[in-house]
């Protein structure tokens, strides 16, 4: 009976692979959920020169249950006149999850008539996602949805 | 770039018309890695506007947070009958553009 040839594994060895292991199974976690849920006055500070957007006026809608992040519907509706003299100038869409949380940027007008955009966005996970609104008064609206995302986009390195 | 864009023509005079667009684009995220391993990179539609009547109507800024194919839906209230004319540009310089007729009736 001789001794199976075998690769001899110092103890040293040992617990530096089960590290490296430790590391493999914590890293993917880690890195999917960039600064898992970002603070919400970050991301909409840069826009409104660091005071809080008011709630209410905007609302955001999307399904309460995105099967697949890479694509989901949203749209945003603000309680607006759309006239001279009070209409929406911007609206911003911010995502606390994203590895890029600014999703898109849309200029509006008094010429618009709706305060209405829709577009799909990819979602990295389930999250909250907010519609920042600047209307002509130079005030900032908030609204939110919530989205359960089951399938998340950016599923390598992000 | 292929386009699709569909309003709600005809109008009457005064009322909000509502343009649909959609453009074919991969928006790359710039997170993604080919078969070699070799980072893909980072290739969106970074600005886009509508143009009607000599009047920048519309203008969208989007990131790798907008889908593939980016759709967007916004409203005009033209005042009279013209093209809306809607241009884009990607990362890599390329653009593209694509128009419809808007038809506005008396009110």
């Amino acid at each position: 009976m001789s001794e199976a040839p075998s690769v001899r594994w110092s103890r040293r060895q040992g617990l530096g692979g089960l590290l490296a292991c430790a590391s493999w199974v914590a890293g993917p976690t880690r890195a999917q959920a960039p600064p898992a849920n970002s603070d919400w006055a970050q991301l909409y500070g840069p826009f409104t020169a660091g005071s809080t957007p008011n709630v209410g006026r905007v609302s955001v809608v999307t399904p309460r249950l995105a099967d697949n992040g890479l694509s989901v519907p949203l749209s945003v509706r603000v309680d607006s006149p759309m006239s001279e003299r009070d209409h929406v100038r911007r609206v911003v869409l911010l995502s606390n999850r994203n590895p890029r949380p600014v999703i898109a940027e849309f200029e509006l007008g008094p010429w618009s008539g709706k305060a209405e955009v829709a577009t799909r966005v990819r979602l990295n996970g389930s999250q909250e996602v907010m519609a920042l609104v600047l209307t002509s008064d130079g005030r900032w609206w908030r609204g939110t949805a919530e989205v359960e995302v089951t399938e998340s986009a950016c599923m390598d390195a992000s | 770039m292929l386009a699709r864009i569909q309003v709600s023509s005809p109008v009457r005079r005064g009322q909000a018309v509502e343009v649909r667009l959609l453009v074919q684009h991969p928006m790359e995220t710039g997170f993604r890695y080919d078969f070699s391993g070799t980072s893909i990179a980072k290739n969106v539609i970074h600005s886009l506007s509508a143009e009607y009547g000599g009047r920048t109507v519309f203008r969208a800024r989007m990131g790798s947070g907008v889908a593939a194919n980016p759709y967007l839906q916004f409203w005009v209230v033209p005042d009279q009958s013209g093209d809306i004319r809607v241009q884009w540009q990607d990362d890599q310089g390329a653009s593209g553009q694509v128009s419809a007729w808007v038809e506005v009736l008396p009110a």
